[in-house]
């Protein structure tokens, strides 16, 4: 089977913040606005070289948006820059009124999303954001999952005509895409070819089913793996592509199993060819604190849960 | 440039808009309407430097944000008469299918419309959005944008109104329709706010008061001065003193037809109140 590398751990947010140096440098309507949290965000760089694109808000998200949104007006293009927590529920409504029913060019991204922002606990572990984004109509919903995809996706959103949600995280992670890839929005990347059963994964899990699919492999279990970077608009056709080979499917994701991918999986999956699925993901749960592989340990958010959910779904077939 | 008098009929013809749209789908709220009909019609026809037609950016124009959207019919009134889209679409106020939204949007594409607005307490971060955005572009012109008064209990508001002194956003004039009432009654029953004045003052914004805001001239001699205050590192607030339900004598000085709509009989009293000037749609 197909192996991957890990180029050295980095983290996601880093990469959002290369790219967004990079679009600094590229694209003068690109600007930039923080609620207080410039250094998470790793938008320092940007700042440096670009300081009158920048707006720091302060510690208040709900103006933050809306200011993206009048930013528009004038033809500049937005990247807001909080915690994932911050960037939806506390926001939804001006991200509903003010950008999404008003069809902004903003580009809401954010970190920290998910159980790996570890310590801090469940107030700011958001597992919901996916589910608020990709109600929202005309909302386009990217969740990356390495350092190289996530500057690759914020140089590529720029580029895109619309309100894009941007979903990335705090740990460092393998690091294994191409080093300047071309990001393709709503272009699912078909990474390990196998037979048996399909995972589809996003964000942080994305490594996880590749380490799955190697011992799988070992266990003389050919595992298929995609990752869907692309929440919405969704690869329907990779999928059901896969599917129709594998006849089962795993998908993971660091997120509610409400909301999330797999239910949008399991949408495309029940009108088109109705096929076994087991979910992970976490079970209507909040968060709490610990670290990061601890978290994801406890809530079975790994290759090993993983393992056993492919080895589970297969025999439903 | 536009006499007081032909203001004033232009004002006329919209009272009879207002009432007119809210009647046939029985349903909208005209006494915020009326209550700034004198302010549109002056923002639109003398205050504001517009270019003819529409375009989203308007770059080399003044722009206007609607924050209080309910207060729709006065908003489409004064854009079909000013030009933005035919009179005619009036008709089509809250129906299926229509651009004129009960709420304004941008979703329709209904020109002279450039957020959607009605959910309360959004639309100064928006104005204060587009007005950074002018002034990256070297763009002189101004924004302006109306407020209700009970909008202000939004909290979203205090953020925006910080930010704009605390970031010297000084190419907005910020109005405040200061009319005293709400849905469920006066300001002052519902949540007493102390003094506005006091408190954009106290923010860091330069404040104007327009004690008359039914008054055609009032109006145009404080939006002068508030526009002369501009571009001295400082946001500059108007408080528009208005009676909700202006020109029609039953909705005058209530909180009674913020939301309601005139019956038949009722209409006609408002009508003969308000007769004909450029001619019904």
């Amino acid at each position: 089977m197909k192996t991957y590398e890990n180029q050295g751990n980095k983290d996601t947010r880093s990469g959002f913040g290369a790219g967004l140096t990079e679009l600094g440098r590229t694209n003068p309507n690109v600007v930039a606005l923080c609620a207080d949290l410039i250094g998470s965000l790793k938008m320092d760089q940007f700042i440096e070289e670009n300081p009158e694109r920048f707006f720091q808000i302060g510690i208040a998200e709900a103006n933050m948006m809306c200011i993206a949104a009048g930013l528009t007006i004038g033809g500049k293009i937005p990247f807001t820059g909080t915690f994932a927590n911050f960037s939806t529920g506390r926001v939804y409504d001006q991200i509903r009124q003010s950008i999404a029913y008003s069809d902004k060019n903003v580009k809401i991204c954010a970190s920290h999303a998910g159980l790996t922002l570890g310590e801090d606990g469940a107030t700011h572990q958001i597992l919901e954001d996916i589910g608020l984004m990709k109600m929202l109509p005309g909302m386009t919903v990217i969740n990356t999952c390495d350092y190289n995809q996530t500057k690759a996706a914020t140089i590529a959103i720029a580029e895109h005509k619309g309100p894009v949600y941007l979903r990335f995280g705090r740990p460092k992670v393998a690091n294994f895409t191409p080093v300047d890839q071309n990001f393709e929005i709503g272009k699912a990347l078909h990474l390990v070819d196998g037979t048996d059963v399909t995972i589809v994964a996003t964000g942080h899990l994305v490594w996880e089913a590749l380490e799955a699919a190697k011992t799988l492999n070992e266990k003389g279990i050919s595992a298929e793996v995609i990752d869907i970077h692309t929440i919405k608009p969704l690869d329907a056709k990779a999928i059901l592509d896969s599917v129709s080979k594998t006849k089962c499917i795993v998908t993971a994701e660091e997120h509610n199993h409400l909301g999330g991918l797999g239910e949008s999986v399991a949408r495309v999956l029940s009108q088109h060819n109705p096929t076994p699925q087991e979910f992970i993901a976490t079970n209507d749960t909040f968060g709490e604190s610990g670290t990061p592989a601890q978290l994801m340990e406890k809530y079975g958010l790994n290759a090993d849960a993983i393992i056993k959910a492919c080895e589970k779904v297969i025999k439903r077939k | 440039m536009a006499n007081t008098q032909q203001l004033e009929d232009i004002t006329t013809q919209v009272r009879r808009d207002i009432l007119r749209m809210v009647h046939k789908v029985n349903s909208g709220h005209p006494g915020g309407s009326l209550g700034c009909a004198e302010f549109f019609v002056s923002l639109y026809n003398e205050i504001m430097d517009r270019k003819e037609g529409f375009d989203m950016d308007g770059i080399g124009e003044d722009l206007f944000f609607l924050s209080n959207g309910h207060i729709s019919p006065v908003y489409y009134s004064v854009l079909a008469r000013s030009g933005y889209f035919p009179v005619e679409e009036l008709n089509t106020f809250r129906l299926l299918n229509t651009r004129l939204q009960g709420h304004p949007t941008t979703h329709e594409g209904l020109p002279g419309v450039r957020i959607a607005s009605g959910s309360l307490g959004q639309g100064m971060s928006v104005a204060l959005g587009a007005a950074q955005a002018k002034k990256l572009n070297g763009c002189n012109h101004l924004i302006y944008s109306l407020h209700g008064d009970g909008e202000l209990q939004e909290g979203q508001n205090w953020e925006a109104i910080m930010y704009a002194a605390g970031k010297n956003v000084d190419n907005i004039i910020a109005t405040i329709d200061l009319n005293g009432q709400q849905i469920d009654g006066s300001t002052d029953t519902v949540l007493p706010m102390g003094s506005i004045k006091d408190k954009f003052e106290a923010f860091g914004w330069t404040v104007l008061e327009i004690e008359e805001g039914n008054n055609i001239e009032a109006i145009l001699k404080g939006m002068a001065e508030a526009k002369s205050l501009t571009g001295k590192g400082k946001p500059v607030c108007v408080l528009l003193k208005t009676v909700m339900g202006n020109g029609i004598d039953f909705m005058m000085h209530t909180h009674a037809w913020h939301g309601k709509a005139p019956n038949d009989e009722q209409l006609a009293i408002g009508l003969a109140q308000n007769p004909e000037t450029l001619g019904d749609y």
